[in-house]
């Protein structure tokens, strides 16, 4: 039997491919890889020219994130010996940690209105994009792009109202009017998204669960939701990353209690200078649970971008 | 099981009339098989029964009782799909046990692994049980699908070509053990087919649509004997009924437009010379593709006839059928 085929690219097709996707991926890689070194790089060493790729490691950036501090005397640096090793760290500058700082609450909140409105978009999103799929809705075109033309101008261009709707609304700066607002802009994505899933489902399944003995909605549950497992997951990853990065609104519409983590990192640059190590490990952090989250619904990912090729 | 009733039953979709004015009586413990080319209206007729589409006029009875404004769940019917009837991300143990799992039935799990068991037996998918759905060939897929509607005890099966995706030995051993089965069982179904066969040997009943209408309802063999139409008489039958001018052969009746000859129906040895156009020997018997004043006639001979093409053969009618202008039968 003979190994050549015509589907089956060559040894040599396979090596070339391999290297373009080796090198495209070092390439898109660099930036990640800079801030993750620079995370743990003194403050001098992260902005040496040229670059350092070799350094004396410390988590003096990830001391300072989390801290802090402020500078005391020698008399009272002499009569509090360090106690910790993040102590040891910030005593080279005659500094003690004060306390904690703000960046964990501002994650934590990045996580629950990150999430939140994740769940909130494709909670709705799925109900919404299952209803245009399946039943005869007066004027369902129109509708879909009514939903559709809310992403046909730039979200920051309402602003203003937004701004003042919210501060009348009193939803300025809670976590529930982020929410509401990412999942508003979310919603498009995740209907237009999820229509496309759910009419790729044969409706013989719902039929089939129907005569079986189920309701139409255990049937959605039972049948339909397992089967759109591939085109959640995709658009939940969308949907999260959206929210996740959103900088302008958030800027805008919180200062406290429920400020996220991208209008925080900056304010770490106003604080005593430049201190990039600090910057680069929240940077590190905060990119770490959509990657988690990405890397969890990876093999969904792929399904889904081949979804409707392979399936009939 | 159970008696079902359709009475002046429609249903269009825009325009098209899918089925109109259809009435029916599907005995307890009977095989009806609907017949009828595509677009016939008898996937409608299924769907009408089961609760998927909705009635546009007429009413139905499972058992004496109206299901109009029941949903397909309280019916209590089963139905095999022509396709796409397994549940992808299930086991086929878990799409057998599916439906006894329903809020209706909530069999307990020591009775639905039984009952599966049993019906995994008779379908011969027992070592399957445990694979994918995806994973099975069309086959098996079909034979689980249809094992999803005989794990219960419906009201009435309906099986909307449940074979014709098969290969043709598969769908004449299933064919075999779906009549066993409904036999066995004293199971009510009404089968829906495109194929003459399914219809002849299953069937206690066949009902016969055009453009959604029932135009005959009958036993197999009335209908094949007895068709009330020239459409009916050239659904069932392989070879077709051979349609010819009326006054061929001399005889008709007033009115005839068209003489209907089953290919057993025409004599051979006196009456009008046909030439032999072509001979297929089929092992048990014979076809003889004939030329008679410029028709072309289908008629059977001998296994071992010794006809070669340019033979002359005289035939005439045996029994024959008449039809008028319009396709109704008249003698």
């Amino acid at each position: 039997m003979s190994s050549y085929s015509i589907t089956e690219p060559s040894d040599r097709q396979k090596w070339i491919a391999g290297t373009l996707v080796v090198v495209y991926a070092l390439i898109t890689m660099m930036p990640l890889v800079w801030i993750f070194l620079t995370g743990f790089k003194s403050p001098a060493d992260a902005i040496s020219y040229p670059p350092k790729v070799l350094f004396d490691p410390t988590l003096e950036g990830y001391v300072n994130l989390f801290t802090t501090r402020t500078r005391q005397t020698q008399e009272f640096l002499a009569a509090n010996p360090p106690q910790t090793w993040a102590d040891e760290i910030v005593r080279q500058y005659d500094m003690v940690i004060a306390g904690p700082s703000k960046f964990g609450e501002r994650f934590l909140n990045s996580v629950i209105i990150g999430f939140g409105s994740t769940f909130l978009s494709i909670f709705l999103g799925t109900l919404a994009a299952y209803a245009f799929s399946r039943f005869k809705i007066p004027l369902a075109d129109d509708l879909l792009f009514f939903i559709l033309s809310t992403r046909m101008m730039p979200p920051i261009a309402v602003a203003i109202p937004i701004f003042l709707m919210y501060r009348n609304l009193g939803l300025s700066d809670t976590h529930l009017g982020m929410i509401l607002l990412y999942t508003a802009v979310n919603i498009s994505l995740a209907v237009w998204l999820l229509k496309g899933f759910i009419d790729e489902i044969p409706r013989e399944y719902e039929e089939a669960a129907l005569i079986d003995g189920y309701t139409r909605f255990q049937a959605f549950v039972k049948v339909v939701l397992p089967q759109a497992a591939t085109g959640i997951a995709s658009t939940a990853i969308f949907c999260l990353i959206f929210a996740w990065n959103e900088y302008a609104f958030a800027v805008l519409l919180t200062s406290g209690t429920a400020q996220t983590a991208p209008p925080f990192i900056p304010t770490i640059i106003g604080v005593g200078g430049l201190d990039w190590p600090a910057i680069a490990a929240a940077a590190t952090i905060f990119l770490l649970p959509v990657m988690i989250f990405t890397i969890l619904l990876r093999k969904h990912l792929l399904r889904g971008i081949t979804f409707g090729a392979v399936r009939k | 099981m159970a008696e079902v009733v359709l009475q002046n039953v429609s249903k269009s979709f825009g325009a098209d009339i899918a089925v109109n004015d259809v009435s029916m009586t599907i005995p307890d413990g009977s095989f009806v098989v609907l017949l009828g080319p595509t677009g016939a209206g008898k996937t409608t007729t299924l769907r009408l029964i089961s609760g998927l589409e909705r009635l546009d006029r007429g009413e139905i009875t499972i058992g004496g009782r109206s299901v109009v404004g029941e949903t397909p769940a309280q019916r209590d019917v089963a139905m095999v799909f022509q396709q796409y009837s397994l549940y992808p991300h299930m086991t086929v143990r878990d799409n057998l046990a599916f439906p006894l799992r329903s809020p209706i039935l909530k069999t307990p799990e020591d009775q639905i692994a039984r009952k599966v068991a049993e019906v995994a037996e008779v379908l011969h998918i027992p070592h399957k049980l445990d694979n994918k759905a995806t994973e099975l060939s069309g086959g098996e897929m079909q034979r689980v699908s249809i094992g999803r509607a005989l794990v219960r005890s419906p009201s009435i099966y309906l099986m909307d070509e449940p074979l014709s995706s098969l290969d043709a030995k598969l769908r004449a051993d299933l064919r075999i053990e779906l009549k066993r089965i409904q036999s066995d069982l004293g199971a009510t179904m009404l089968y829906v087919t495109h194929d003459q066969i399914e219809a002849m040997t299953m069937a206690t009943h066949v009902g016969v649509l055009d453009n959604g209408k029932l135009v005959q309802f009958g036993t197999p063999r009335e209908i094949y004997e007895q068709p009330v139409s020239r459409y009916v008489a050239s659904r069932l039958g392989l070879p077709r009924i051979n349609i010819l001018p009326a006054d061929l052969f001399g005889g008709a009746p007033a009115g005839a437009s068209h003489i209907g000859l089953r290919p057993e129906h025409i004599a051979q040895g006196e009456g009008k010379p046909g030439q032999v156009m072509r001979v297929e020997h089929l092992g048990d018997h014979t076809r003889l593709h004939l030329v008679l004043e410029g028709h072309d006639i289908v008629t059977l001979a001998d296994p071992h006839s010794t006809l070669a093409p340019g033979d002359s053969v005289a035939i005439t009618p045996r029994a024959a059928l008449y039809f008028d202008a319009a396709g109704a039968r008249i003698a």
